[in-house]
C-alpha cells in the first residue's frame, strides 16, 4: 500500500466574488485515518470539502485525491469517493429503499435489491425502509445519509457535520460506526464543532478565516498552543467574582466556567500564575494546575484570529 | 468510467417518475390544464388579414383578366406571387400553403364576355384557418364585377353582359364550413403541449438547486447527459396522455375532421413535444430559482402564443412578426399538425416544418448540455 496520502492539497484558494473563502490552505489526509476538521462557522469547511469532492473548481492551488488530480480526473474522484453533505440532500418525496436504490443505482451497483437490503440491514434500517425521507427525525435521516455515501465501498469518506443536530446515543452510534468503517480501511474526513467528536480524530485541522491555524494529534493541537490552564474551585458567588476580577489581569487571556469551577487560560505561564495565586486569596477559591483542552485551544486560536482580523 | 451508462440513466428515470406520480400538482396540470384550455379557447378571436398570397391560373393573360387582377390586389386583400397556366403547379401551391387563394380564369374567359356568355371565375382559399379567408373572399365578386365593367366600358353591350353573367365561384378548401373551430383545435394541442412541458421540465433543476439536492446528485457519478434525459423522458409519457386526451376531445366534442396520417401527425407531435421537454430543461440550467423558471417560461410562452399563428393568423401579421414567429416550435407545429389533420398533408407536404422542429431539438439540447453547470460555482 502506498503511503501517499489520501488527500493532499497545497496552496488551495477558493474566492466567491472579491471574498477570498479558502486562503492558501495546504493540508494532508491520511490513509486509514479519522481526520477532523474544526473551525468555527463561516471559516470554509463546506468550501474545501466541496473543492476536494470536485463540487467546487479552486480558484488557486492543486491537490490530489487518492491519487487523481483535483480539477481534471473529478468523474474518478466522485465515483470513488463518499460524500455526506452538511444539509440534508436525499430526496424527501423518497421512501428511504428508493432514495439509497437510486444511489446504488448511479454508481452501477449489482445486484441492486441485494445490495440494498444488505446495507439497510447493516444500519438497522430495514425497519423504517418504506417510510418517506421526508417524514425521518434527524437522526434516521443521518444513518440514512450516512448508508447513501458509504454504499458503493469508498475508500475515502467526507463528512460535513454529519452528527449535527443529533441526539448523543444517536451520535455515539455513529462515531461507533465510523470507526468500524476506518478499520476496514477507509479514510474519513470529517468536519465538526464538537469537541468530544475532535478528540475521536486520529488527526485533527483548525481552520479560522479560511487559514489553517493548527493540525496534528489532539495532543500536538493542543501543544501548539502553547497554553497553561489552572483550575479555580469554590462556592458559586465566589467563583463568580474571581472571574470578574481576573478579566484584564495580566496573563489572562480567557476565562471560562464550568459549574462550580473556573477555567483559566494563558499564554504567559509566570504572570498567569501570579495573577492567579492573588486572585485566588481574594476570593477564598482552590486553585490547582489542570491540563488544557482542546476546547480552551480552540477557543484561543479563534480569539486570535479575530485580533488578527481586525 | 464512461459517459453514458443505461443503468445510471434507469437509476435517474426510475426516481423522476416516482417524484412526479407523488406530485399531486403535476397531475392536476396534466388532466386539468388541457381539459380547461380545451374549453377556454372554443372560441378565437378573429382578424381580417391583408396582402396574403395568391396564385393566378390564367392560361391566356388577356385584358379581362389583367383588370380583374389589379382590382383584386387593390383590396388589399390579395398579393399575387405566382401566376401560371398550370392548375397543377397552383394545386401544389395550395397544399404547401404557400398562398392561401387559387384564382383561377378559363381559358375561354374573354370569349365568353365577348359573346355574353356566362363567364366563370373561381377562388380557391385554403380555409383551414377560416380568419384568413372570410374577409377577402366576401369583398371578390363584387369587385370582380366592377372592375369588368370598367374595363369593357367602352363596349357598352359586352359590359352589360359581363354585370348581369359574371358567375364567381367559391371553393373553401380543407375546411368547407369554415368552422373556427377546426383550425382551433388542433393549435390548442400545440399550446397546450408548450405551456406544461415547458413550464414542468424548465423546474427541473432549479427544483433540486431550491431542494438543496442538487449538492449530492453532482456529488454522484452521474453525467450531463444522463440528467438531462432522465428529467426529460418521464416527459414524453405526460405529453402522450396529453396528445390522446386532446385529440379524443378534438373529435368527440368539435367534431374535428381527421384526413390525415395518424403516424405522420404523432412523429410531428413526437419532435415537437421533444423539442419542448428541452426548451424547458434549457430554461432550468439557466434559471436559480424555480421562481426564475417560471417567469422564463412565460416570457418565452406569451410571445409564442401571439405570434405563432394561433391566436391571430400568421399571414395577417407584419413581417417583422412574422420572422420572430419563426423562433418558436409552436408556429411550425402549427403549419404542420393543420396540414397534416386538416389537408391530408403527406410527408413532403410538411417536410419544411418537420425540419424546422428537428432544428429546434438538436439546438436546444446542444445549448443545455453545454449549460448545465457541473459544479456549484
Ligand atoms: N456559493 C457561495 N457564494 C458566496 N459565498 C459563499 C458560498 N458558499 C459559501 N460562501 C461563504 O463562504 C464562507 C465559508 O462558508 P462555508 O460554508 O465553507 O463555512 P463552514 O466552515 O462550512 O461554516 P459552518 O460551520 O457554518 O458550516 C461563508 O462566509 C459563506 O457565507
Ligand atoms: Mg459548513
Amino acid at each position: 500500500m502506498s503511503t501517499e496520502p489520501a488527500i493532499r492539497v497545497e496552496g488551495l484558494v477558493k474566492r466567491f466574488g472579491d471574498r477570498t473563502v479558502v486562503d492558501h490552505v495546504s493540508m494532508d489526509v491520511n490513509r486509514g485515518q479519522i481526520t477532523g476538521f474544526l473551525g468555527p462557522n463561516g471559516s470554509g469547511k463546506t468550501t474545501m470539502i466541496r473543492v476536494m469532492c470536485g463540487l467546487l473548481t479552486a480558484d488557486g492551488g492543486t491537490g490530489t485525491v487518492l491519487g487523481y488530480q483535483l480539477g481534471r480526473d473529478t468523474r474518478r474522484i466522485k465515483s470513488e469517493i463518499g460524500y455526506m453533505t452538511q444539509r440534508f440532500s436525499l430526496y424527501e418525496d423518497l421512501t428511504i429503499r428508493e432514495n439509497l436504490a437510486f444511489v446504488a443505482g448511479l454508481y452501477g451497483l449489482r445486484p441492486l435489491r441485494k445490495v440494498v437490503d444488505e446495507v439497510l440491514e447493516g444500519l438497522g434500517l430495514s425497519s423504517r425502509q418504506h417510510q418517506l425521507a421526508g417524514a425521518l427525525s434527524g437522526g434516521w435521516k443521518q444513518r440514512m445519509a450516512l448508508a447513501a455515501c458509504v454504499m458503493h465501498k469508498p475508500r475515502l469518506l467526507l463528512l460535513d457535520e454529519p452528527t449535527a443536530g443529533v441526539d448523543p446515543k444517536a451520535r455515539r452510534d455513529f462515531w461507533e460506526e465510523i470507526h468500524h468503517l476506518a478499520a476496514g480501511g477507509m479514510t474519513v474526513l470529517v468536519s465538526t464543532h464538537y469537541m468530544d467528536e475532535a478528540e475521536r480524530c486520529h488527526f485533527v485541522n483548525y481552520i479560522s478565516y479560511g487559514k489553517l491555524v493548527a493540525s496534528g494529534t489532539v495532543e500536538e493541537v493542543i501543544a501548539h498552543a502553547g497554553l497553561t490552564t489552572f483550575l479555580l474551585e469554590g462556592e458559586m458567588e465566589k467563583v463568580t467574582a474571581a472571574e470578574r476580577m481576573l478579566r484584564g489581569m495580566p496573563g489572562v487571556a480567557e476565562t471560562a466556567p464550568f459549574g462550580t469551577s473556573l477555567h483559566v487560560v494563558g499564554r504567559d505561564a509566570a504572570a498567569l500564575k501570579d495573577s492567579v495565586q492573588h486572585v485566588a486569596a481574594e476570593t477564598g477559591t482552590r486553585m490547582s494546575a489542570t491540563e488544557t483542552s482542546l476546547e480552551d485551544a480552540f477557543i484561543r486560536f479563534m480569539s486570535e484570529a479575530q485580533d488578527n482580523m481586525a | 468510467m464512461s459517459w453514458f451508462s443505461l443503468r445510471r440513466l434507469r437509476a435517474l428515470l426510475r426516481k423522476e417518475v416516482i417524484q412526479m406520480r407523488r406530485d399531486r400538482i403535476t397531475f392536476a396540470m396534466m388532466i386539468g390544464v388541457p381539459l380547461m384550455q380545451l374549453l377556454l379557447f372554443g372560441f378565437a378571436i378573429n382578424n381580417d388579414p391583408k396582402d396574403l398570397p395568391a396564385a393566378l391560373v390564367a392560361p391566356t393573360q388577356d385584358r379581362y383578366s389583367r383588370a380583374i387582377v389589379t382590382a383584386l390586389e387593390m383590396t388589399g386583400y390579395y398579393r399575387f406571387d405566382h401566376i401560371t397556366s398550370s392548375a397543377a403547379e397552383a394545386e401544389a401551391l395550395i397544399e404547401r400553403g404557400a398562398v392561401s387563394f387559387v384564382v383561377t380564369i378559363p381559358s375561354d374567359f374573354d370569349r365568353r364576355i365577348d359573346k355574353g356568355d356566362n363567364p366563370q371565375i373561381l377562388i380557391e382559399a385554403d380555409a383551414t384557418d377560416p380568419a384568413v379567408a372570410s374577409g377577402a373572399i366576401s369583398t371578390l365578386g363584387q369587385v370582380a364585377s366592377e372592375a369588368l365593367l370598367h374595363e369593357s366600358g367602352q363596349e357598352a353591350e359586352a359590359a352589360d353582359a359581363a354585370r348581369s353573367q359574371l358567375e364567381v365561384v367559391v371553393h373553401r378548401r380543407y375546411n368547407p364550413e369554415g368552422v373556427t373551430q377546426y383550425n382551433i383545435v388542433p393549435g390548442l394541442l400545440g399550446v397546450i403541449l408548450q405551456m406544461t412541458m415547458v413550464m414542468m421540465t424548465s423546474m427541473a433543476l432549479t427544483r433540486e438547486v431550491e431542494r438543496g439536492t442538487m449538492e449530492n446528485l453532482l456529488a454522484m457519478p452521474a453525467t450531463g447527459l444522463e440528467i438531462m434525459l432522465g428529467k426529460i423522458l418521464p416527459y414524453l409519457g405526460v405529453g402522450a396522455v396529453q396528445v390522446a386526451l386532446v385529440l379524443s376531445a378534438a373529435k368527440a366534442l368539435f367534431g374535428v375532421p381527421f384526413v390525415g396520417s395518424l403516424w405522420l401527425l404523432l412523429t410531428g407531435v413526437f419532435i415537437f413535444v421533444l423539442s419542448l421537454v428541452l426548451l424547458g430543461y434549457t430554461i432550468s440550467t439557466a434559471a436559480r430559482t424555480q421562481m426564475q423558471a417560471m417567469q422564463l417560461t412565460f416570457f418565452f410562452f406569451l410571445p409564442s402564443l401571439l405570434l405563432s399563428g394561433f391566436m391571430f393568423p400568421y399571414r395577417g401579421m407584419p413581417v417583422w412578426a412574422q420572422v420572430l414567429g419563426e423562433l418558436f416550435p409552436l408556429t411550425h407545429f402549427l403549419r404542420m399538425i393543420r396540414a397534416v389533420m386538416l389537408k391530408g398533408a403527406d410527408l413532403t407536404n410538411v417536410s419544411a416544418p418537420m425540419a424546422a422542429l428537428v432544428v429546434f431539438v438538436l439546438a436546444y439540447a446542444g445549448i443545455a448540455l453545454t449549460r448545465f453547470r457541473r459544479t456549484l460555482d
